[in-house]
Formats: C-alpha cells, sequence, structure tokens
C-alpha cells in the first residue's frame, strides 16, 4: 500500500522541474518539453486521486490531457518551424520582435 | 517497506533524474531521449495506481506518437548553432529560487494535509470490471460532449498545425 501523499510529492517535483525548464533554458525546443513534463506531473495527481476515490473520473481527465498535449505539441513544433525558417533561431530571448 | 514501495521509490527516483537530465542537457536529442525515459517511469506509476489503460495510452501516444514528432522536428531545424551557444538564459538563478520557492511551499501543504488521507486504507473494494471497460464506459457515457469536444480540438490543432508549418500562404 502506497500512501496517496506520496504521489502527490512526486507530482509537485516533477512539475517543479517542469517550470525550471520553462524559466531557465533558451532552447524552444526544450521548453516545449518542459511542458510536457509539468503535463505529466499534473497526470500523476490525477490518477493518483483516481485511485484513492475509486472512480475512473481521474484517469478519463487525464485522457482529456493527454489529448490537448497533443494538440499543443503538433501547434507548438508547426511555430517553432515557421520560426526557425524566418528568423534562423531556437533560442527564446532571441524572438523579440515584439518587444518595446 | 513492501515490494510496492520499492518499485514506487525506483520508478520516481529514474522519473525525477530523467526529468531533470531533459533540462540541463545541451544536445536537444539527448534531452528527448531522457524524456521518453521519463515517461516511462510515470506510465509505471500509473501501472501502480491500478490505470492499466492510461499507462498503454501513455506508451503508445507519448512515447510513440509525441516524442516521434519532437524528435522529427529537432532533425529539422538545425540545432548546431544553438547548441554552442548559452543554453540558459539572464534570470536562471531567480527563476530557480523562484520555482524552489514554490516546491517548498507545495510540499509543505501535501505534508500538513497527509493526515486527512483516510479513505484509500479504509475500503479496498474488489473491483467489478476492468479498468479498461470501466474507463470506456464513464468517456462514452458521462463524458461523451467532452469526448465529442477533443475530437474537434484535434481537428482545429491538425489544421492549425498544416496552415503554420506551410512555406507560403496565397
Amino acid at each position: 500500500m502506497i500512501p496517496t501523499p506520496w504521489y502527490l510529492m512526486l507530482g509537485t517535483a516533477l512539475f517543479t522541474i517542469g517550470v525550471i525548464g520553462v524559466l531557465t533554458r533558451r532552447n524552444v525546443i526544450v521548453i516545449l518539453m518542459s511542458i510536457e513534463l509539468i503535463l505529466n506531473a499534473v497526470n500523476v495527481n490525477l490518477v493518483a486521486f483516481s485511485d484513492y476515490f475509486r472512480s475512473v473520473d481521474g484517469q478519463v481527465f487525464a485522457i482529456f490531457v493527454i489529448t490537448d498535449a497533443a494538440a499543443e505539441a503538433a501547434i507548438g513544433l508547426a511555430l517553432i518551424i515557421a520560426l526557425f525558417r524566418n528568423k534562423e533561431t531556437v533560442n527564446a530571448d532571441e524572438i523579440d520582435l515584439l518587444k518595446w | 517497506m513492501t515490494l510496492l514501495q520499492i518499485a514506487f521509490f525506483l520508478l520516481s527516483t529514474l522519473a525525477l533524474a530523467s526529468a531533470i537530465m531533459v533540462i540541463t542537457r545541451r544536445n536537444a536529442v539527448h534531452s528527448v531521449i531522457w524524456l521518453i525515459v521519463t515517461l516511462f517511469s510515470v506510465g509505471g506509476v500509473f501501472l501502480l495506481l491500478h490505470a492499466e489503460f492510461l499507462f498503454a495510452v501513455q506508451v503508445i501516444l507519448y512515447v510513440g506518437g509525441i516524442m516521434v514528432l519532437f524528435l522529427f522536428v529537432v532533425m529539422l531545424v538545425n540545432l548546431d548553432v544553438a547548441a554552442k551557444q548559452a543554453q540558459f538564459n539572464r534570470q536562471w538563478q531567480l527563476a530557480l529560487a523562484t520555482a524552489i520557492v514554490l516546491m517548498a511551499e507545495l510540499a509543505y501543504g501535501i505534508y500538513r494535509g497527509h493526515e486527512g488521507f483516510t479513505l484509500a486504507q479504509a475500503s479496498a473494494a474488489p473491483a467489478t470490471m476492468g479498468n479498461t471497460q470501466a474507463v470506456a464506459l464513464a468517456l462514452y457515457q458521462d463524458y461523451m460532449l467532452p469526448v465529442e469536444i477533443a475530437s474537434v480540438l484535434l481537428l482545429v490543432a491538425m489544421v492549425g498545425a498544416v496552415v503554420m508549418a506551410k512555406r507560403k500562404l496565397e
């Protein structure tokens, strides 16, 4: 028997690593991968509570989160390709056309 | 310590270590490979939580679909220049400190509330049907409309990706 708070701690740690990746990296592709890490942390929490309450609702929500992750990855990677074609860079801090 | 708990610790250690590797590697291909390790370990955690269908979805959709998409884009985009430049931006110390404060807050909240989790130990009702069947019933009966909305969302994402990756709009 594994206590539910352990899963929540795992989710917290994974979420924090994802947030660190989003906030500190310059490479846009790695930032997108960090967002996938964050979404996985959310899934761990959802499935942990689904097991805790003995209800499949949390798993259904996790499936919707995975659907969103797929859509977000497709759009984000298409944006990166369009961006690289126009600016020849993948560094987030060099993409500052709209910055004052 | 039971066998399940040892399995949980192994899987979560693997997940966290490979997640740290994802955000520190210089080569984006290495990041993708480590992310695949993380996703597999999270899938193993799903198995520990009796979510067998979600484990299959994780392996097929995440590792087999999304990660291949990532690898394709890493190959399409020329990353040789970016690999030689600085990997972290200027505010990385501040960002790291803020994120660690955030984690401490969340962990403290979970620690303070961990005695409230008394339900799971009390009742271990035997499952009347398999996990996949239960998920399918929930998806196609209670969550019929959200499933349809999700399918529209995927269609929009597909069209949007094609439009944005096209060379020229005429």
